[in-house]
């Protein structure tokens, strides 16, 4: 319990961090760019929105500490202001939320599916230690882990969409077709998630894979596996409950925290293929000079992931005894 | 990485991206053995030498890397175009000319491919060192020190390891409004440097009571000369880890701003001609060289640096070396 407290008073410390680095960053850039581009827009926003940027930016003519305290008061109220030129005067809440289902989407069930294959990979991989999936595996995926996500986006385009003209590579589903929940448009969404869900599968299953079987590989060499050996217990049995369950530990824990990332864990490959979701927006806020909507992103995206690493600290202090009692 | 992803998925991520990646914690990159006792500094570094010449993939990595810095060093020799002169015929294919053709505002690929290694070179070894230096100065005092200076040092390491990494660079970034390579150096290496510094706390706590220690105490030495010629020797794998990782991450972290647009978009780099590729639509005028080339080569150099760090990993840690031997096989029940 005092494990989850300590955990807990840190959570709470890192997003004051957050927050207070949001407010500084504005201000301690060399001649301030984004006073400049909000007095441009001031007309744009509601009397109220343009009091929540002024406390944000610092444009009022309130002193800091001021600006500091209600610009801390709207954020836990969850006012981050409306969009200066994405939507202009649209609510920024707004704009978010309708962007992070298609996110939760793509980006989630891909993640959830790359955790699954990869352990599954690395458990039988580690058991079969020198076969054949065990030689190429490391070495294909050290490599896989050093390409830059959205340039094998574009090579997935190129190959499967420019030249063999197999799957659509641009946007979240055909523009000419009305949302709704019919047949006809499910599928359109599915098949323009293939690309980007394939390119996010490729580059993020090799982690798996590679902690597996190194966690798995030191867990083999334990005389509890050889105990089970000598007593003749199945082989399949010995790999999943004897020498994968102890081993799988740290991909749990680092699924958990993988989940925190799922909400801007995609944005150059969301951008590559034009995919509406979060990582996409933040594209189009930075693009825009929209920097309240850049703001409320990024500090969404901050939080999922501080809520999973807490998630994951609490996941590892109820699997493995051993934590509990360490920093 | 997470590595990466990698934790973010990467873990780098994003990566990247992502996080990727990998990303904070996600103990994708492997990092390097714990060294054995108080051995010299020089030691180790013969031992490194060593390990590059037995070890295929060290060798390969670092093949790579030298090939790599000779051409940032001396771009002129390889490529005799002007990277950023418009002033042949637009897209076109490849030729004796243009080796690679041209891009659509008339430019030569190839001396743009060429040229641009030396902007990515930089910011690898720039961030590599600059992050390395950094985690050790915070790391080791921490440690060193102890009491509130650790606490104090210890949570703003904890709380920057935490915070996405690569959304942070996007949001400092977008303040900035065309990042040079120095101001890319100087971001990318304040967002990465957390994680060696807590791997480098660790080793330095593990060392504050061993023998050799004391003995310097003793002898009345003051503590800079023990942080710097007792404690630091002994974590040369681990800074060696940090750097080719923090190396490799910065390729990934800036050519991913440059690709975006964050750069300095009239720097000649990979990043930079990625962005301007994607700009004009380069699969769909039949320029796919634009884009795939530039992208080899990060990968390439990304490579060069995970493979010397894997090599080094699999020398400190030998149950992971790939099994060779029937013998052992046979040991093995299915």
């Amino acid at each position: 319990m005092r494990f989850v407290l300590r955990r807990l008073g840190f959570f709470v410390l890192t997003l004051w961090a957050a927050l207070t680095l949001n407010f500084a960053l504005p201000r301690l850039m060399p001649g301030s760019p984004a006073l400049a581009i909000i007095a441009n827009h001031r007309g744009a926003l509601s009397p109220s929105a343009l009091k929540v940027v002024e406390a944000q930016f610092g444009i009022g003519h309130q002193n800091i500490v001021l600006q500091y305290f209600s610009y801390l008061g709207n954020v836990a109220r969850l006012r981050f202001g409306e969009s200066l030129t994405t939507q202009p005067g649209v609510s920024v809440g707004h704009i978010v939320l309708d962007a992070i289902p298609w996110t939760l989407g793509l980006v989630g069930l891909t993640t959830v599916l790359a955790f699954i294959l990869g352990t599954l990979i690395g458990i039988v991989g580690a058991w079969r230690r020198g076969g054949w999936l065990d030689s190429i595996m490391p070495p294909i995926f050290v490599i896989m882990t050093v390409i830059p996500y959205f340039w094998i986006g574009l090579i997935l385009i190129l190959v499967f969409g420019v030249k063999l003209h197999w799957l659509p590579y641009f946007f979240t589903y055909d523009i000419t077709l009305t949302p709704g929940f019919n047949l006809a448009f499910i599928g359109n969404v599915l098949e323009h998630a293939i690309l980007p869900a394939f390119t996010l599968l490729i580059t993020t299953i090799g982690t798996w894979i590679l902690t597996m079987r190194n966690t798995m590989i030191t867990t083999l060499a334990e005389d509890y596996v050889r105990m089970a050996r000598a007593k003749g217990l199945p082989g399949r049995r010995i790999m999943l409950d004897y020498a994968a369950r102890n081993a799988i530990l740290p991909n749990l824990t680092g699924f958990a925290m993988s989940l925190g990332f799922v909400v801007g864990g995609a944005i150059l490959i969301e951008l590559v293929f034009n995919y509406e979701g979060v990582g996409w927006l933040l594209l189009q806020a930075v693009n825009n000079d929209d920097y309240p909507l850049e703001q409320a992103l990024f500090l969404l995206i901050t939080a999922a992931v501080l809520v999973a690493i807490l998630l994951s600290d609490v996941v590892t202090a109820i699997l493995d005894p051993r934590t509990r009692g360490a920093r | 990485m997470a590595t990466l992803a990698p934790g973010g998925p990467g873990s780098p991520s994003e990566p990247g991206q992502g996080t990727p990646t990998a990303m904070p914690g996600g103990g994708v990159w492997p990092t390097g053995g714990l060294p054995e006792g108080g051995f010299s500094g020089v030691r180790s570094l013969r031992r490194m030498r060593r390990a590059i010449t037995s070890n295929g993939k060290a060798t390969v990595g670092t093949g790579l890397l030298a090939l790599f810095c000779l051409v940032a060093i001396f771009p002129g020799v390889i490529a005799h175009d002007n990277p950023s002169a418009e002033i042949y015929g637009r897209a076109l294919g490849p030729s004796g000319q243009h080796l690679l053709g041209t891009t659509a505002f008339g430019q030569d690929i190839f001396a743009q491919v060429i040229y641009g290694t030396r902007p990515v070179i930089l910011i690898a070894f720039g961030v590599g060192l600059s992050a390395t230096v950094i985690a050790m100065l915070i790391g080791v005092a921490a440690a060193y020190l102890g009491g509130a200076w650790d606490g104090v040092l210890s949570l703003i390491t904890d709380v920057l390891l935490v915070i996405p990494a690569f959304p942070l660079l996007i949001v400092i970034a977008s303040y900035l409004h065309g990042a040079s390579t120095a101001v890319l150096i100087a971001v990318v290496t304040a967002v990465s440097w957390s994680y060696t510094a807590r791997q480098l706390r660790a080793q330095a706590l593990s060392l504050r009571n061993r023998d050799f220690l004391e003995a310097a105490r003793v002898r009345g030495e003051r503590s800079l000369y023990i942080i710097l010629v007792e404690i630091i020797p002994t974590m040369t794998s681990l800074l060696m880890a940090s750097f080719l990782t923090n190396a490799l991450y910065a390729v990934l972290f800036s050519s991913g701003l440059q690709f975006i647009g964050l750069g300095n978009p009239n720097t000649v780099s990979w990043g930079t001609m990625l962005y301007w590729a994607e700009n004009n639509e380069a699969f769909q005028t039949g320029q796919a060289l634009w884009i795939i080339v530039p992208g080899l080569c990060i990968v390439a150099l990304g490579a060069g640096f995970a493979l010397l760090n894997y090599a080094f990993d699999e020398i400190g840690n030998p149950a992971l070396r790939p099994v060779k031997s029937m013998r052992r096989k046979r040991v093995l029940p299915r």
